[in-house]
């Protein structure tokens, strides 16, 4: 195994020390063999010299044989073990390749692309702290890379390499590698990705993957290789919040009570006032023990063991936390999980779960909806079948203390053990919903309160419709910025008023003034916006007003729940259509050049999809049409419904 | 390096304590196999320190086909049993010995079968160990690179693929019937250049045979063997000669080739290795008896 070197024949004691200092990075190779995968993972172990030569030797004899690349080494042969498997009946299976330079140690997790093993990709996913996802550069964006990327973002990988590949099969044209990267940027817009990187590669030719290609030099970018040795991964580790799960105590003698553990997150150093958890009692940390002699100082991920000044009766399971950040302690709570058995997950059924060291039983009370992998879409479900996602509610017989998944990887992942076959049925990632978080997403939230009842309303609907001559409904006009969404909604807020009808305007400035102003402007900010959006308008219909809603909403799905909170037949929907390069020209806010610099994240239009309505119920191309021709339309429409009589 | 990160040694470490911890914690009667290579020279150390100060909470089981190098024993009892203390049991197929299955005799496969996979599974059978730890490696070899930490093992002690377990985090699940046990591998993640840096940078004592000396050796079937004692039988116009020479891996001397080789200390061996261009298991006869015989030797329960 030639690490290719100068020191190692030279000063094999330098060439240690280097190698000594090596930091450890876990990957995931996700794509189909179509994509190249093996090919790359190949090259990736040939070129970094971790091949020896009677493995190359015999994987040049089934070239010939088998392989695909005529006189060339088939590459791939390195580590397609498929067939084989197949053969083996092994249905759930990531192979883990090992290779190493002088900068770090890599681990590659590599599981097939197919749909049928999600649960493969998950398993590998969650280990990893960084993603490659191979797209065809002749096939671009396909509905499996939008998988791969869901499920890496769900299993809270902060890094993705989107390496664009057989860059060699379309010239290496520049235009091409453009295209794909501005369409996998506006899809990924919806998942919370902290870095996404492009590189446009050849795997079999060798471009960009450890040498720079002399086929592209349009790429200004790093190689492959270069990124994985330098991309900062070391900020990923959560280090703030001590969360310390006692794996096994150590009592060799009547004076020594050592908790052993590894640290999940966070830096502990003795004298640090800690709360043991669930009993809540507190202490203080006197040592921390290794064999080498005691730390002043010890931080995830290390295993170490634990003293403590007061005499705790503390037993794996617990966990030793900051008294400055408890996590929750709490039986209930709602998670995403994935379902790894052939059985289907049966809501009620008793599984054990496993999370951190400790071991208890719980049930899913409730599904509250299935994501469907491809289209990213949510569906109503009454169960979740093999390679099934969803959200769900569970409820634990004793409670354990948790995080949010995001924010910690060990303390908000847990699986569940089928209690008669002993299997690994399903794996857990906990979504915490914290007052001002950010990232909630509440169209599904079920109300804090489980008391409350619908009381009906002495003055009926009709009664309502009678009185102000109208029937109530939710006008949402959704255009792009600069569409003239605004401008439309007070003017005919203004002719409804004219004409004796009751009315208001709901739009971004009047939600964000109050009701919204926690929010911001990430994909589920915007998102919860609109929903908070939906249920005034609700509120205001439900008053017998009509709701005049000016609101980008860019997407379909929040869309389709705004329908649902404010009820079909009362949704009227309104397309302002003028395209993007007018809207650019009236932006007097100088937004889309905000959004250019990335000075304005998730922009729609420009860093974030628009999706016009498949259909709505009126489209005005407020480009070629004045503002009052625009309040004709919509009051011919309404009046043509009866909307208005 | 600055700041609170760890060099992917220390994480490794850090990786296989938590494994060993929590099979110690999980499991009621678990077993570390001992081979006396430099594997499990590195998993015992993880061992020491996973229950610092205390002594690891469970034996060390060698199985012993008797014809391992007089190196190896000397350094099982005189380090492992006298110096470090430690609980060791010696397992030996007496039925295999008292049939007279030797290397010689039975051939490779027939003899690591009874001698080693049969004794092995004499020796958990009889002491009902539910957990075994083992120093194999995913790097090894290519059917390896799927095996799991905890590899579930039916109460033939046989390993069935389709029923491995996924893997998610470090939740490992350690859910047994009785009867039933798993087979662990804390170092599953190393390589052969981890193990080697990690014995350097421990100075992790490991037996003589890994360095270089003048050792008698004859050269059968292309590969060099060690005469480690009258029981070889030599073939005709064998002649033992001295060759500076030493192993790569350790088993059965008559199974284990030698590589002739000037290194005398660690940095020279992992020079060598860096420098060599074939792969470690080429010093191992037993994988060529037939093609895929590690997956079939798995099946029947050897690692």
């Amino acid at each position: 195994m030639s690490h290719q070197s100068e020191l190692i024949s030279t000063d094999i004691n330098a060439y240690l020390a280097q190698h000594e200092r090596k930091e450890l990075l876990r990957l995931l190779t996700c794509g189909s063999v179509d994509d190249g995968k093996s090919t790359l993972i190949g090259r990736l172990l040939h070129d970094s010299k971790m091949i020896y030569e009677d493995q190359l030797e015999s994987i040049k004899a089934d070239s010939v044989k088998s392989g695909t690349t005529g006189d060339d080494v088939d590459l791939a042969l390195l580590v397609d073990g498929l067939q084989a498997e197949r053969e083996q009946g092994i249905t759930i299976d990531v192979a883990y390749r090992y290779f190493s330079t002088s900068r770090r140690k890599f681990i590659i997790a590599d599981t097939p692309g197919h749909e049928q093993y999600t649960r493969n990709m998950v398993t590998g996913a969650s280990t990893c702290d960084l993603a490659i996802i191979l797209i065809d550069a002749r096939h671009g964006v396909v509905t499996q890379t939008k998988r791969h990327s869901f499920i890496a973002a769900l299993l809270g990988i902060k890094h993705i390499l989107v390496a664009v590949n057989k860059m060699d099969l379309v010239d290496y044209r520049e235009d091409v590698f453009d295209a794909i990267r501005n369409d996998y940027r506006s899809f990924s817009a919806n998942l919370s990705i902290k870095d996404v990187q492009y590189l446009p590669i050849s795997a079999l030719r060798g471009d960009n993957v450890v040498d720079a290609s002399v086929n592209m030099p349009w790429f200004r970018g790093s190689t492959l290789m270069h990124y994985l040795e330098n991309v900062h991964i070391a900020a990923d580790r959560n280090l703030t919040e001590l969360r310390f799960p006692v794996q096994y105590v150590n009592r060799p003698t009547h004076d020594f009570r050592g908790y052993c553990g590894t640290i999940a997150s966070g830096i502990i150093h003795p004298g640090d006032e800690i709360t043991v958890l669930p009993s809540r009692t507190p202490s203080k940390i006197k040592s921390i023990v290794t064999s080498e002699g005691e730390l002043d100082e010890a931080f995830a991920p290390m295993a170490v063991t634990l003293t403590l000044t007061d005499e705790v009766d503390a037993s794996r399971g617990d966990m030793i936390v900051g008294t400055d950040s408890l996590p929750k302690t709490d039986q209930k709570f709602e998670a995403m999980v994935v379902w790894m058995a052939e059985e289907p997950m049966v809501p009620g059924k008793q599984y054990v779960v496993k999370h951190t060291t400790k071991k208890t039983f719980g049930s899913v009370s409730t599904l509250l909806y299935r994501v469907d992998v491809n289209s990213l879409e949510r569906q109503a479900a009454p169960t979740l079948s093999l390679n099934e996602i969803g959200r769900c509610k569970l409820t634990l017989t004793q409670p354990i203390m948790h995080d949010d998944y995001q924010r910690n990887r060990s303390t908000g992942a847990f699986i569940l053990i089928d209690r008669i076959t002993n299997g690994t049925v399903g794996a857990g990632m906990i979504v915490e919903q914290r007052a001002g978080d950010s990232r909630a997403d509440h169209w599904d939230t079920e109300p804090a309160s489980d008391k409350l009842a619908t009381s009906a309303s002495f003055v009926t609907p009709d009664e309502r419709a009678a009185r102000y001559g109208q029937k109530a409904v939710t006008v949402l006009l959704t255009g792009l910025t600069g569409a003239g969404k605004t401008t439309t909604a007070y003017a005919l807020e203004r002719r409804l008023f004219e004409l004796g009808r009751a009315c208001t305007v709901l739009d971004g400035q009047n939600m964000r003034k109050g009701i919204s102003k926690d929010l911001g402007f990430s994909a589920d900010e915007r998102s919860e916006n609109l929903r908070r959006s939906a249920e005034v308008a609700k509120l205001i219909n439900d008053a017998g007003l009509i709701a005049i809603c000016a609101f980008v909403a860019p997407n379909k799905l929040a869309r389709r729940r705004a329908r649902e909170v404010i009820g079909n037949e009362r949704f009227v929907v309104i397309h302002l259509s003028a395209p993007i390069e007018v809207c650019r020209q009236r932006d007097q806010e100088g937004l889309y050049a905000l959004a250019d610099s990335g000075q304005v994240a998730n922009f729609p239009g420009v860093s974030y999809p628009y999706e016009a309505p498949e259909k709505p119920n009126l489209v005005l191309p407020t480009h070629e049409i004045s503002v009052s021709e625009a309040v004709d339309r919509i009051v011919a429409f309404l009046d043509k419904r009866e909307i208005i009589a | 390096m600055t700041g609170y990160n760890l060099t992917h040694l220390k994480q490794l470490e850090a990786e296989s304590i938590f494994i060993i911890r929590e099979v110690a914690a999980e499991f009621e009667r678990p077993v570390m196999m001992y081979s006396i290579g430099k594997d499990s020279a590195v998993m015992l150390q993880l061992a020491i320190k996973a229950f610092h100060p205390a002594k690891p909470p469970f034996p060390l089981l060698h199985v012993d086909t008797t014809w391992k190098f007089r190196d190896m024993i000397r350094f099982r009892d005189e380090y492992i049993r006298d110096e470090l203390g430690l609980d060791l049991i010696v397992h030996t197929n007496e039925e295999g010995k008292r049939n007279g299955v030797t290397p010689f005799t039975h051939g490779s496969k027939k003899y690591t079968d009874i001698m080693k996979t049969v004794a092995l599974k004499q020796a958990l059978s009889k002491h009902r160990f539910d957990a075994a730890f083992g120093g194999a490696r995913r790097d090894e070899e290519k059917s390896r690179a799927k095996e799991r930490v905890y590899s579930f093992r039916d109460r033939n002690h046989t390993w069935e693929p389709k029923n491995q377990r996924p893997e998610l985090w470090n939740l490992y699940n350690g859910a047994i019937n009785e009867g039933e046990s798993i087979r662990v591998f804390p170092l599953s993640n190393w390589t052969e250049l981890d193990v080697w840096q990690y014995i350097h940078l421990e100075k992790i004592p490991i037996v003589p045979l890994y360095f270089a000396a003048n050792r008698p050796v004859v050269k059968r079937n292309g590969t060099l063997i060690m005469v480690d004692d009258d029981r070889m039988e030599l073939e005709e116009g064998e002649q033992p000669e001295m060759k500076m020479v030493r192993f790569r891996t350790l088993g059965c001397y008559p199974l284990s080739g030698a590589e002739e080789s000037t290194a005398t200390t660690l940095p020279e061996i992992i020079q060598e290795m860096l420098l060599t261009k074939y792969s470690e298991r080429q010093g191992r006869l037993i994988d060529y008896d037939q093609s895929g015989s590690m997956e079939a030797k798995k099946r029947e329960g050897y690692f």
